[in-house]
């Protein structure tokens, strides 16, 4: 019967310091709505917990002078929407985040612990990757940072180098005429996991896009970037062939598994049609910024 | 009693249970502990079918912290050769369901049992039991099943001279069904499959039992108190009259908690270890080796006139028992084609046993199969015939004097009334739009009436207890308190009704078979009925006059005849004051085997959207219509449509068990099998139709189970309407709409 040891620093040297330390039996507590589950369940028995959410880094939101935002790794989905401003510049990564789960759990969930839980499912991470989000990392060698879609490595795993923590996500500027989304498949409308999740982010100047971001997932072994449905929109204005290129692009990008979720051919079709449906939720948001 | 302007009969009135329940306050058996208690748990087969070679306990008895450690040898054996029934259940199967004896026929077969200090240590013991298994080929879905080269699970199960996994047969047959076929005009034929489904009770199986001095107590959640008695009696060995069964507040049953798991384990540890023993499912437990109700393969062919008169009807039903014997057949053949005045008709079940967890019952085990089939072959001979579905079944719907297949000529039913209501309900008028439809279906269900007691006692201050056997599932005594303050004159809230244990209360039948208001009912009348009638006569004491010159009327006794006005009247109260000086305490019990429980119907209408992209069904509008007999509590009845719907519609839409390759359950938690959330549904609109059971003092019919039987056609029926497109199989879960969307 092993015992848990729960910390909880207040300093991210402290907390660094600490994961290091354990040499792999710790884990990291944000939300916990992930950690909590696994450990009841076995899959995860650390000997420490290191709570995160003492940590002013990892639980607060900066406005960027340039217009950005930096989100704490761990704040909760509550907490970002009630931000006066966020919303306003990143509806679909708020609305991804506060997507997961229940009232009861948008009181925890972080989009950290999302990240970093590592599920191709993770409804915040094609957002983000939509969104070009920047991780900002601290470990025992000093800081890092790395673009979202480069963070994941496989399902339930990262590129978090041992010892490292996940500090916070930087958000660029919004140019005027920009506007993102996402949308989710999931079988009932909600408690439920992403059989595809699409985020979309453009910018349009006069009807035309100029730049466009396309995240995908639930339908590879990690959440894609999808370079070429950006291609098919960018220079568009968003004409019916545009869209269904873009729209074949992220069917093709799919490299999704059967399972008790989705079958791969249920994937690859939706995927298209999530595709154009979020393309033109972001683009009406864009005609409004 | 049968008037409308009752004062609380009728009346949507404060449910005794009702803050107990949103404030957390209500004590289920999870709830309860003692002093000195430890923890069961069991051990679990890994194989979905595996002989049994060896088990040895010796090392995890030897963990510290272990107290013991029960496998088949210490209960008590029912040998194949020889049925013993208790109620409909075979204890040759429950004994083997307990716990595996010579195999492990699913995945999640419980092997073995430990009882240990902490919950941590009795899984860590589990782990340290040796068995050998004899890992065996195994089976799931019904036509892998059925195939003559298929694994088979037990040796003593043969069909038609082979061995086999069909388990049994039931035909009802009424005239000839071929000459009936060669009359009609149009004969159209389908098969249909469905999956199995849990009744997703939010409670986990628990319970909690003390053994002292070689007597039990059980506190445990479960729809039958005396039921858990029984069982545990005979598969532990211990008189009835030893074991004294506590029936917790319950946290959903729907027919599953009709049997049990865990008691006679509990039972067996704490005898041996003269410790409470408390045990607890977890939701993969329960999904993986409780319930679940039957999947289904089904074939029904119907025959009618141009003029839309069924002329004759068949129906093949297959339905899966799980390891061991017993799946619902008889609510699907029996059901199927209850509805109808049709005058040949072949309904035969099938009962197939394959590796997965023995099916429990499930509200009105079998019927919504055999609707399902049905109900949609209905909807395409209304199509051929350019007929309304709804004057379809109005042209051919069974009413009073009507012959069934299943046996009985019908007394007043309520089916035609049904039917009619929707017609005129405004749903079913209202427009739909693209990719929009609109579907119907009918259903029916035997309802039960059976063993109950009641006692009712008046108090020294001149309020009532009321106590009865059942436990209550669906709002039996919120409707018993109002009809006791009914037949009393007095106000409901002065009427407390409980649910007595086995040591309390006489033997009453288990929850189950929308038997409960209808038996309790019944009781708690001829019980209140004596009290009056003692009440009368204490007043006719008080008063030295005759008894047969008192009346109660409006909570009173009152002077009648030849005396009436010439005393004041006496209330409750004043009669109880003077109970001692009068004669004694004032209460009265009454035990009966009821009869006369009567068939309930409903229709259903449901309108669906499509999304035909994603393949995503959701209701947009349902309403139910059905016949309640006597709605005693109209908010409860209320409750009963609405909760059948919702869990009907699950089952057409998103319910289904998965199986991996090893015969395991792959989604076995509430995350991957899905069942509605609020969201998924509408508001579920219920339209009561009250037909009064003339053989009851009430008029009530059972209400529980009749509106899970249509929901699963009226989706069908909606979806096929929106998309032009038939599906036979459930669930029309999204992959599967576009599957077939897209394979034309
Ligand atoms: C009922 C329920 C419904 C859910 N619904 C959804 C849903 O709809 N969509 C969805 O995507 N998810 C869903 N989830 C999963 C979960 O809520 C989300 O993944 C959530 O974002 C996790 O955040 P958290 O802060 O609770 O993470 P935690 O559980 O605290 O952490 C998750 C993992 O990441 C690690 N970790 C956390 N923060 C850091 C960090 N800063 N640095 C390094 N490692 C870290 C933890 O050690 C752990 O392994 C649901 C969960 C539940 C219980």
């Amino acid at each position: 019967m092993t015992e848990i040891r729960y910390i909880a620093p207040t300093t991210l040297d402290e907390a660094v310091g600490a994961y290091a330390a354990a040499a792999g039996a710790a884990r990291i507590l944000a939300g916990g709505t992930d950690l909590l589950v696994q450990m009841r369940s076995g899959a995860a028995q650390p000997g420490t917990i290191i709570d995160i959410k003492k940590i002013a880094e990892t639980t607060s939101i900066q406005e960027t002078p340039e217009g950005g935002f930096v989100i704490g790794a761990a704040v909760s989905g509550a907490v970002l929407a009630e931000h006066p401003r966020l919303g306003q510049a990143w509806p679909g990564v708020l609305e991804a985040i506060n997507l997961i789960g229940s009232t009861q759990v948008q009181g925890r969930a972080s989009a950290g612990g999302n990240l970093c839980n590592g599920s191709p499912a993770g409804d915040s991470v094609p957002a983000m990757v939509a969104a070009g989000a920047v991780v900002n990392l601290q470990g025992p060698n000093g800081r890092r940072t790395m673009p979202v879609e480069a963070f994941p490595a496989g399902p339930g795993r990262t590129n978090l180098a041992p010892g490292e923590i996940l500090v916070s996500f930087t958000l660029p500027p919004r140019p005027k005429g920009s506007g993102d989304a996402y949308l989710r498949m999931i079988p009932r409308t909600e408690m439920d996991i992403a059989v595809v999740g699409v985020g979309v982010s453009l910018t349009l100047e006069n009807g035309t896009v100029t730049a466009a971001r396309v995240g995908l997932g639930a339908v590879a072994p990690t959440v894609l970037l999808v370079e070429d449905a950006a291609k098919a929109l960018i220079g568009s204005k968003l004409e019916d062939a545009a869209l269904e290129a873009a729209a074949a692009a992220c069917s093709a990008a799919c490299k999704p598994i059967n399972d008790k979720r989705g079958t791969i051919a249920y994937r690859i079709k939706v995927a298209g049609v999530l595709l154009k449906r979020a393309v033109a939720i972001a683009a009406e948001r864009a005609g409004r910024n | 009693m049968n008037v409308i302007n009752n004062k609380w009969i009728g009346q949507s009135t404060i449910r005794p249970d009702g803050a107990d329940k949103v404030t957390g306050r209500a004590s289920y058996s999870a709830d309860t502990t003692m002093p000195g208690m430890i923890w069961g748990k069991v051990l679990r087969s890994p194989h979905a079918h595996a002989r049994i070679v060896s088990i040895d306990t010796s090392r995890a008895e030897a963990l510290p912290g272990v107290k013991a450690v029960v496998t088949h040898k210490d209960i008590v054996d029912f040998p194949l050769d020889k049925s013993v029934m208790l109620g409909i259940q075979d204890m040759r199967w429950m004994c083997r369901n307990v716990m595996a004896r010579e195999k492990a026929l699913f995945h999640g077969h419980p092997i073995a049992a430990v009882a240990a200090m902490s919950e941590r240590i009795a899984a860590e013991a589990c782990r340290l039991i040796e068995v050998e298994y004899e890992v065996l080929p195994h089976v799931i879905e019904i036509e892998d099943a059925i195939k003559p080269d298929a694994p088979i699970l037990h040796d003593f199960v043969s069909f038609e001279g082979r061995p086999s996994n069909i388990a049994g047969k039931l035909e009802h047959k009424l005239g000839e069904v071929e000459a009936g076929f060669a009359a009609a005009d149009v004969v159209i034929e389908r098969s249909f499959t469905t999956r199995p489904v849990h009744q997703g009770y939010i409670e986990p199986h628990s319970c909690l039992v003390s053994v002292v001095d070689g007597k039990a107590t059980i506190w445990s959640s479960s729809q039958g108190q005396f039921m858990v008695r029984a069982m545990t009696s005979l598969l532990t060995g211990i008189p009835q009259s030893d074991i004294r069964a506590i029936p917790a507040e319950i946290g959903g049953g729907f027919g599953g908690k009709t049997i049990i798991y865990l008691e006679p384990v509990a039972t067996i540890l704490a005898k041996k270890t003269g410790r409470p023993v408390k045990m607890v499912m977890s939701r993969e437990e329960v999904m993986r080796a409780t319930g679940p109700t039957s999947g289904s393969m089904s074939t029904v062919k119907i025959g009618a006139k141009k003029d839309g008169t069924i002329v004759a009807a068949q129906g093949t039903f297959y339905l899966q028992a799980g390891g061991l014997p017993g799946s619902p057949i008889r609510g699907a053949a029996g059901c199927a084609f209850a509805p109808y005045n049709i005058p040949n008709v072949l309904s035969t079940g099938f009962d197939v046993v394959s590796n997965r967890s023995k099916v429990a019952a499930y509200r009105a085990p079998g019927a919504p199969i055999g609707a399902y089939a049905v109900e949609c072959v209905l909807d395409e001979v209304a199509e051929a015939l350019k007929m309304d579905p709804l004057a379809l079944r109005l042209k051919n719907a069974a009413r009073q004097g009507t012959k069934a297949a299943h046996g009985p000529v019908y007394p007043v039913i309520g089916f035609v009334e049904t039917i009619e209501a929707a017609m005129a309900h405004p749903h079913s008028q209202a427009p739909l739009g693209k990719h929009q439809g609109r579907g119907v279906a009918s259903g029916f269900w035997f309802n039960a009436g059976g063993e109950s007691s009641a006692q009712v006692n008046v108090t020294e201050d001149g309020n009532v207890v009321v106590t009865t056997g059942h436990p209550d599932i669906g709002g039996s005594r919120a409707s018993i308190a109002n009809i006791t303050a009914e037949l009393l004159g007095i106000d409901y809230k002065r009427v407390s009704v409980l649910i007595g244990d086995t040591a309390t209360i006489g033997y009453s039948n288990l929850t189950g078979g929308s038997r409960v208001l209808f038996a309790s009912a019944m009781v708690v009348t001829q019980s209140t009925e004596k009290v009056i009638k003692t009440l009368c006569e204490r007043a006719a004491k008080i008063w030295k006059i005759d008894p047969e010159a008192v009346v109660w009327e409006d909570g009173e006794a009152k002077p009648a005849g030849e005396n009436a006005g010439k005393f004041p009247g006496l209330s409750l109260a004043q009669i109880a004051a003077k109970a001692s000086e009068t004669g004694g305490p004032i209460g009265a019990g009454v035990q009966q085997n009821t009869q006369g429980a009567e068939g309930g119907f409903a229709t259903h209408v449901c309108d669906v959207e499509v999304d035909v992209d994603l393949g995503i069904v959701r209701v947009l509008r349902y309403t139910s219509f059905q016949d309640v007999g006597r709605a005693v509590h109209p908010a409860y009845v209320e409750g009963q449509m609405q909760g059948g719907a919702a869990q009907g519609i699950g089952w057409a839409l998103s319910e289904e068990y998965l199986y991996d390759k090893n015969g395991k359950v792959d989604n076995a938690s509430f995350l991957d099998y899905r069942m509605p959330v609020c969201s998924d549904l509408p508001m579920l609109d219920a339209v009561m139709i009250e037909v009064p059971n003339p053989k009851h003092p009430q008029g009530v019919r059972g209400v529980g189970e009749v509106p899970l039987v249509p929901p699963l056609a009226a989706v069908a029926n909606a979806v096929a309407n929106a998309l032009g497109k038939r599906f036979y199989s459930l669930p029309m879960s999204p992959p599967r709409v576009l599957e077939v969307l897209d394979g034309a």
